[in-house]
């Protein structure tokens, strides 16, 4: 197969040429920076929380008078504890994708000259570590004495259990257990344990680092700790202990506001939480699907034209020895450079989108693997899209040749 | 002539209809995407009181220690309850309102309806007047009643037509975290978009349903909702947020001219300045005064994947429109010798320039009313995502029109080149070659 003959046939269709190698490079560009942001969205998708969301459901109440709260928590804990699939019954201030609560700033001295992390603090009753399921890898759970009681709403003085994330960017390298660290000055934590996962309650809303900065700290419930309550129940049991859950919140309080918004499965909770980039993600399908559709149309268009075009040449062709196979390989080569030229281009378009997102989103660089990829993707755009009007061309019979018109 | 070249223009449309369907529809696609998106962002980006957003300003000063100092740092987005108070106190501005958001237990008298959260601005007097907001009955409370921490609450029409079936509800309790407020005021249909005044509740969040004195609210020990920034030893605690070193409340004061505007923010210069010398301000004065819609670009309230989405459209509309070019290009070549006949029969190359440029202007208008449905199927797509600002998303008239505006000057570019190209044929040469 010679290449001359092809490519003295596009230097006389310049700008129809151009123009495909134009729609090819956009496509490319386009094609690179939406497939990149996609395998973004579903990795924040699949961010692990660290606890067993299929078994846990967790119900808010408000609306109590502080004073009532310790009685409010026990007869909660007790009529939670009587629905059938419910294994055990805790109190908590939130729970992983559920709403934002006990977030600070904290430092590793007193006079809080550096705030090296914002975390988020769970603080729960007895038992809610284990029911959440988090996995812990050094150091060691919290004990009944471990349990403080709070005059406010965080604990001035306690043990933690903190995150390996965590302790990697607190003290890298180091031994966290048994490191203190503070928070507004007067309070105060020593690390006990660490655990391998617990999100934030609103993972990725502080930055994609810090997204599992987050601590445990034991506490008894009481006036600062109630109305939070999580569930652990057998595994995919938990919408159906919700739904008990929620009538049973709703009869042994009735004057205190059940929020419909939060009690929720975790489950649900992390698929509400992840809803818009379950969006997004659709989105760019969608526009990938039809501008791959509108690019393999717009070169079916071209190829057609410029088959009726050459009818006569291809004709002559036939006349003077080629074959059919010879006529479909011409246009499929042709095809072939045309889109290779494209790439070319697009390559230094899907770079340049690539940095404008870049300085706007808290995006990384395009990996290079991405281009091969995507110029793979485009030539078997482009041969299947020119197929059918190169077998039309090879279909044109040779007597063609000899009519004038 | 211009009915002559219309008439043209259908006839050869018409003559390979496979390639027309195409170009239509590329420019369709093309359209429609842009238009959903850019309608979103046009909804978005709005203005929440035309006409008055302009003479409305936010104040922001900085009260925080040297912790994280640096140049060109941004003032805290919210004020502390001494800085809030005294500038609320001073009384600089035409009118000012100092404000926060909270959601309070509300226990109906009805039994048949549960008691809920209630979406809550606690605030003072003039951020009535000052917003022009709407009453249906009664009217707002006046300065006598921020001072008397008085327990009375104006309440939105939604929750008026919940409560009350819409009747006037004023002089009757509403009972709030567990006690009675009184009730003086009820809203008429207002819904500034974006939650322009109270961003931290979310920026296309619906209206507040009750609307309590600033005062009674910390009186009653009502819990703020939102953000509390603390410096420091601050501890954030709701019980102590008056003392605290801590951001947690909004101010907006209204100021006519640009000389007042520049008067006030001589004022909160000084005020810093003082501050720093007592030695409550740690920081050297740094203050900020933006209007409505400067205060809406700097808090970022488009989303940043509405953004993501426009920039996505446009980038499929250029593909669409290369794409356009390509077969436009393909069709008018194709039909070069009839074209070859035309002039050697006397067409001026303008007339046919014209000719053709009339075809591609018919197959923008085609493909920008099919762009147009698309836009609307994709806007009502928009409207059924669980978002705050999903409800928004409709198309209105300005946005209609730059949809047929965009698709006739999108095709007509996109015929601009195959058509000079096409036109330039040589006569004799096509008649030749046939």
């Amino acid at each position: 197969m010679q290449i001359r003959p092809v490519f003295t046939a596009l230097r006389r269709h310049r700008l129809a040429t151009l123009l495909i190698a134009l729609e090819i490079a956009l496509a490319c560009a386009v094609l690179c920076n939406a497939c990149f942001l996609i395998i973004n969205r579903v990795q924040r998708m699949k961010m692990i929380s660290g606890v067993d969301e299929s078994s846990l459901a967790f119900v808010q109440l408000t609306g109590f008078e502080t004073k009532g709260a310790k009685d409010l928590n026990a007869r909660m804990l007790n009529g939670f504890g009587g629905i059938a699939g419910v294994l055990s019954a805790h109190v908590i201030n939130t729970v992983p994708f559920g709403q934002q609560a006990g977030t600070f700033g904290i430092s590793l001295e007193r006079s809080m000259r550096n705030i090296p992390a914002v975390i988020d603090l769970y603080l729960g009753g007895p038992g809610s570590l284990e029911a959440l399921g988090v996995k812990l890898v050094a150091g060691r759970a919290p004990q009944l004495a471990d349990y403080v009681t709070l005059t406010n709403d965080f604990p001035s003085d306690a043990p933690v259990l903190i995150t390996r994330s965590l302790a990697e960017h607190l003290w890298p390298g180091g031994d966290p257990l048994g490191k203190e660290f503070w928070s507004g000055g007067d309070y105060h934590y020593r690390v006990i344990g660490v655990v391998e996962h617990l999100a934030i309650a609103q993972p990725g809303s502080r930055g994609v680092a810090s997204a599992d900065w987050s601590a445990f700290a034991p506490v008894q419930p009481g006036p600062f700790l109630a109305g939070g309550y999580l569930l652990r129940t057998a595994p995919g049991e938990a919408p159906r202990v919700l739904r008990d859950a929620r009538a049973t919140a709703m009869k042994i309080a009735p004057d205190s506001v059940l929020d419909q918004d939060a009690s929720q499965t975790v489950s649900d909770l992390r698929m509400r939480y992840f809803e818009n980039d379950r969006g997004m993600t659709r989105i760019l399908i969608g526009v990938i699907v039809s501008l791959l559709l509108v690019t393999a149309l717009g070169i079916v268009g071209l190829a057609s034209f410029w088959v009726g075009q050459r009818r006569k040449q291809i004709g002559i062709r036939r006349a003077i020895g080629a074959t059919r196979g010879d006529i479909l390989r011409y246009f499929l080569m042709e095809n072939f450079l045309i889109v290779s030229f494209g790439v070319v281009l697009g390559i230094g378009l899907a770079y340049a989108c690539n940095l404008m997102l870049m300085k706007r989103y808290e995006l990384a660089h395009l990996p290079f693997y991405y281009l091969p990829l995507a110029a793979v993707a485009l030539w078997v755009l482009g041969q299947l899209a020119v197929l059918g009007p190169a077998l039309r061309a090879a279909a044109v019979p040779p007597v063609v040749a000899t009519r004038s018109v | 002539m211009l009915s002559y070249y219309f008439r043209m223009a259908m006839h050869s449309l018409k003559r390979n209809k496979a390639l027309t369907g195409l170009m239509v529809l590329a420019i369709a696609m093309g359209i429609g995407a842009s238009m959903t998106t850019l309608t979103v962002l046009h909804v978005l980006s709005g203005d929440p009181l035309p006409g008055r957003s302009g003479s409305l300003y936010y104040p922001q000063i900085d009260p925080r220690d040297m912790a994280d100092y640096g140049p060109n740092v941004e003032p805290p987005d919210q004020l502390s309850w001494i800085d809030g108070m005294y500038l609320l106190k001073a009384k600089r501005a035409t009118r000012q309102a100092l404000m926060t958001g909270g959601m309070v237990p509300l226990q109906p008298a009805q039994s048949s309806i549960y008691p809920f959260h209630a979406m809550a601005l606690y605030t003072s007097a003039d951020f009535f007047p000052m917003f022009e907001v709407p009453f249906q009955y009664g009217n707002a409370w006046g300065s006598a009643e921020d001072d008397s921490k008085a327990r009375v609450v104006v309440i939105s029409a939604n929750l008026n037509d919940k409560l009350f079936g819409g009747q006037n509800s004023v002089g009757k309790t509403l009972r709030l975290q567990e006690t009675a407020f009184r009730i003086i005021g009820v809203l008429g249909a207002w819904h500034p978009q974006p939650h322009f005044y109270q961003v931290y509740m979310g920026s296309y969040a619906d209206e507040e349903d009750v609307f309590i004195p600033l005062s009674a609210s910390r009186d009653q020990h009502m819990d703020h909702a939102g953000e509390t920034d603390c410096w420091g030893n601050g501890g954030g605690d709701n019980n102590t947020l008056e003392h605290a070193p801590c951001v947690w409340l909004q101010f907006w004061v209204q100021l006519g001219t640009a000389q007042q505007a520049a008067a006030y923010k001589d004022f909160l210069v000084h005020y810093s300045q003082e501050q720093h010398a007592a030695g409550r301000f740690l920081r050297p004065p740094n203050v900020r005064l933006r209007n409505v819609m400067q205060w809406l670009d700097y808090q970022q309230v488009v989303p940043s994947d509405t953004r993501l989405q426009v920039w996505l459209a446009l980038g499929f509309l250029m593909v669409c429109l290369v794409n356009t070019v390509g077969l436009m290009l393909s069709k008018f070549m194709r039909h070069a010798g009839e074209l070859g006949v035309r002039r050697a029969l006397g067409a001026s190359q303008r007339a046919l320039f014209g000719q053709l440029l009339m075809e591609s202007g018919v197959v923008g208008l085609v493909g920008g009313a099919i762009g147009l449905l698309l836009a609307l199927l994709g806007l009502w797509l928009v409207r059924q995502q669980p978002t705050d600002y999903a409800k928004l998303a409709h198309m209105d008239t300005r946005m209609l029109l730059a949809t047929f505006g965009l698709a006739v000057c999108a095709s007509l570019l996109a015929g601009l080149l195959p058509a000079w190209r096409a036109c330039r044929i040589a006569p004799a040469l096509q008649l030749k070659a046939n």
